[in-house]
């Protein structure tokens, strides 16, 4: 087995996993508030993450657990802030919805739709006046709607600063959507790069459900991005979860198991459904089909990750939840106050 | 009749798109993700679903198109979801809509409801959980009602859809849409821009507004265990403000707290503690106390959100101060 392939498969299960205990955190009451999870979508952030260098910047959406485990977070901690302790990366003041990492490249997330495009647009200013480093913007289908996108792309494109714009498509084909279903967008555009193309900014779709792809895809534009070819706009194609529900994700067949790549099925039709546009069950079985490994060592790799998030589920749940007094600190940064 | 908050808001909207036409909805997800609620609201869309409008997520272009309808002859309401959302459509309502009658010398109205669902919710985090009346107080031209009882959320509702001439904010709270109030179908409602007393008292006034009002109710039964009895002004709408209700109250209590949830500095209770240090200082016998949410942003965690919000202690906490006990 090659060191990529483990390595991707260990990546991708990282983020599966780590939602599963999300979810099952919220079912034990323990996960108050409003989540979103990456679950169907692990492939792009994997992918999209091991084209990035250190000193690059990175801007997500509520729908962030993925882009900071890919980007290498801390799952105790990334849990421990969702759980609203002490012990979280805001010490309790962000919540899963503004999780951050700053020493990873990522200073905030907005959770408003559009917010972020933006803020990424003027980190990849930074990066090109301070010659190092891109800025990828992770955000969803609907981030097309805001005028923030608009905006955002004309001065991406004026400026001609290093950004990736990857639009994680999600939403529901509009044959299949049904009154009242979670927000899905409604653009009228059949290929969102069509947008972005008629601004000149070069522009391609990609199949979200296959990781390969996606990992030449990823390395080649941000190496265009940082070679100073200006920005670039990717649709990644994602198949929707069908856990990924109005209110709170739910987990249709229980955890995701190994043995769905080996012929079982889950006793959710929805679900086997769903399992041909998994990434990871995908993965698995490419993977599988060409002999780069066995059973045994994906089983190895699972326990390991398996391990990983009962030690992080443990270290949220021994955090304690912040001191009242911390709600005051942090309104502003230390600063002088005279010349 | 006994009626819930959501009911009220529910009922509005369904008596009003039946009895005017030019009603319609630019958004429809009043309730937000409370799914009890939200089936209030299937009449409606049994019955109205072509004067309900798609939305995307463009919360600019959808004020502003709600503005644009009204000023040339329709009645929308413009569904802007969780009241911080309301940002996205700042320059549209702040700087349009306000501004449309008096820049036109009076010629132009855009009588256009925006509905927020507002306020600390619990776990909404910095960007989810505004309260925005204050900020919007400082913009002359917008109507802001804030019902903090299910009687008001389906009576100003109504009145905002069928007979504002003006642009309005309707500032709805999630945590409001099971409280339940008595509504006379008979009775007269009482006029837009004059306060309602929900409780009679006279040691103390307590004034407050939307989520404040059934914590003010709540801290006033606590204080009559106490023997104290306070006065509880609702004040329905923030814009305009019935000062002479206010006046009026502490000129016969003497003392007053002041509940709100925006943030303490340049807040509404700001506003009237002002006024009442401008018209009523003479009623005073005690310094008027703010219980009011501290100057920082909303954070997530329970335990710091319990910290900044205006509760039913801290207003009994409050009135026990300025009675001095
Ligand atoms: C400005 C703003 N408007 C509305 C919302 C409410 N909201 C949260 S997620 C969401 C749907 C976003 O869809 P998409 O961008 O496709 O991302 P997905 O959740 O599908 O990954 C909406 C409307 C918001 N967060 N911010
Ligand atoms: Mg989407």
């Amino acid at each position: 087995m090659s060191a990529n392939v483990s390595s991707n498969l260990a990546a991708m299960l990282k983020i599966r996993r780590f939602e599963e205990q999300c979810i099952a955190m919220a079912r034990a009451g323990k996960l108050p508030g409003h989540y979103h999870v990456y679950i169907g979508q692990e492939a792009t952030a994997v992918a999209a993450c091991a084209a990035l260098k250190p000193e690059d910047f990175l801007f997500s959406t509520w729908r962030n657990h993925g882009h900071l485990l890919a980007r290498g977070a801390s799952p105790g901690k990334m849990l421990a802030e969702i759980l609203g302790r002490s012990g979280g990366y805001a010490g309790g003041k962000s919540g899963t919805l503004h999780l951050s990492a700053n020493d990873l490249g990522m200073p905030t997330t907005s959770a408003l739709v559009g917010g972020s495009l933006p803020l990424a647009t003027g980190a990849a200013l930074a990066c090109k006046r301070q010659g190092k480093g891109i800025a990828v913007a992770f955000f969803g289908d609907a981030g097309l709607e805001e005028g923030a996108f608009y905006e955002s792309m004309i001065i991406a494109q004026v400026w001609q600063v290093p950004i990736l714009f990857v639009c994680e498509n999600n939403s529901i084909p509009p044959k299949d959507r049904k009154r009242g279903q979670y927000t899905s967008s409604t653009l009228p555009a059949q290929r969102l790069g069509d947008v972005t193309q008629s601004l000149q900014i070069p522009s391609e779709a990609v199949d979200g459900t296959d990781l390969t792809a996606m990992e030449e895809c990823f390395k080649r534009l941000t190496a265009e991005v940082r070679n100073g070819g200006g920005p670039r706009f990717v649709e990644v194609c994602c198949s929707r979860w069908p856990g990924n529900i109005m209110t709170w994700p739910e987990l249709p067949g229980g955890d995701w198991q190994i043995d769905w790549a080996f012929g079982g099925k889950p006793d959710v039709d929805a679900m086997v459904a769903w399992l041909s546009s998994d990434p990871l069950s995908l993965y698995l079985k490419k993977q599988l089909a060409a002999g780069a490994l066995d059973r045994t060592q994906i089983e190895a790799i699972d326990a390991a990750v398996k391990k990983e998030m009962t030690g992080a589920a443990q270290f949220a749940l021994d955090s304690a939840f912040p001191e009242a007094s911390e709600a005051y600190r942090h309104v502003f940064a230390a600063q002088e106050s005279a010349l | 009749m006994k009626i819930t908050f959501a009911e009220g808001l529910a009922q509005a909207i369904y008596e009003a798109m039946a009895a005017d036409s030019r009603v319609v909805l630019i958004g429809s997800s009043f309730m937000g993700l409370n799914m009890t609620a939200r089936k209030l609201m299937e009449p409606a869309v049994r019955d109205y679903s072509d004067r309900m409008l798609v939305t995307p997520i463009s919360e600019l272009a959808l004020a502003g198109a709600g503005i644009g309808a009204a000023m040339c002859g329709q009645r929308p309401v413009v569904d802007l979801g969780t009241g911080s959302f309301i940002f996205q459509a700042f320059a549209q309502v702040v700087n349009e809509a306000a501004n449309i009658h008096y820049m036109s010398g009076g010629q132009s109205k855009a009588p256009v409801t925006f509905y927020c669902l507002a306020g600390m919710r619990g776990m909404g985090a910095a960007q989810h959980s505004h309260r925005t009346q204050a900020m919007l107080g400082q913009v002359p031209g917008l109507q802001i009602l804030t019902p903090g009882g299910a009687d008001d959320a389906y009576q100003l509702m109504k009145w905002s859809l069928l007979k504002s001439q003006n642009p309005t904010v309707f500032i709805c709270h999630s945590l409001l849409f099971t409280e339940t109030s008595e509504l006379d179908p008979n009775e007269p409602m009482l006029p837009v821009g004059r306060a309602r007393i929900r409780r009679q008292g006279s040691d103390v006034s307590i004034i407050a507004s939307s989520i404040t009002v059934p914590r003010a109710m709540a801290a006033a039964e606590l204080l009559e265990k106490q023997g104290i009895f306070a006065e509880v002004v609702d004040l329905r709408t923030v814009v305009p403000l019935d000062r002479e209700t206010i006046l009026k109250s502490v000129a016969k209590t003497g003392r007053a707290v002041i509940a709100d949830e925006c943030h303490k500095s340049f807040g509404v209770a700001a506003e009237i503690a002002a006024t009442l240090a401008e018209d009523g200082l003479s009623f005073l016998k005690a310094p008027v106390r703010r219980v009011v949410v501290p100057d920082v942003p909303i954070p997530f965690s329970q335990s710091l959100e319990e910290e900044l919000t205006v509760s039913t202690e801290k207003i009994v906490a409050a009135a026990l101060q300025v009675l001095g006990r």
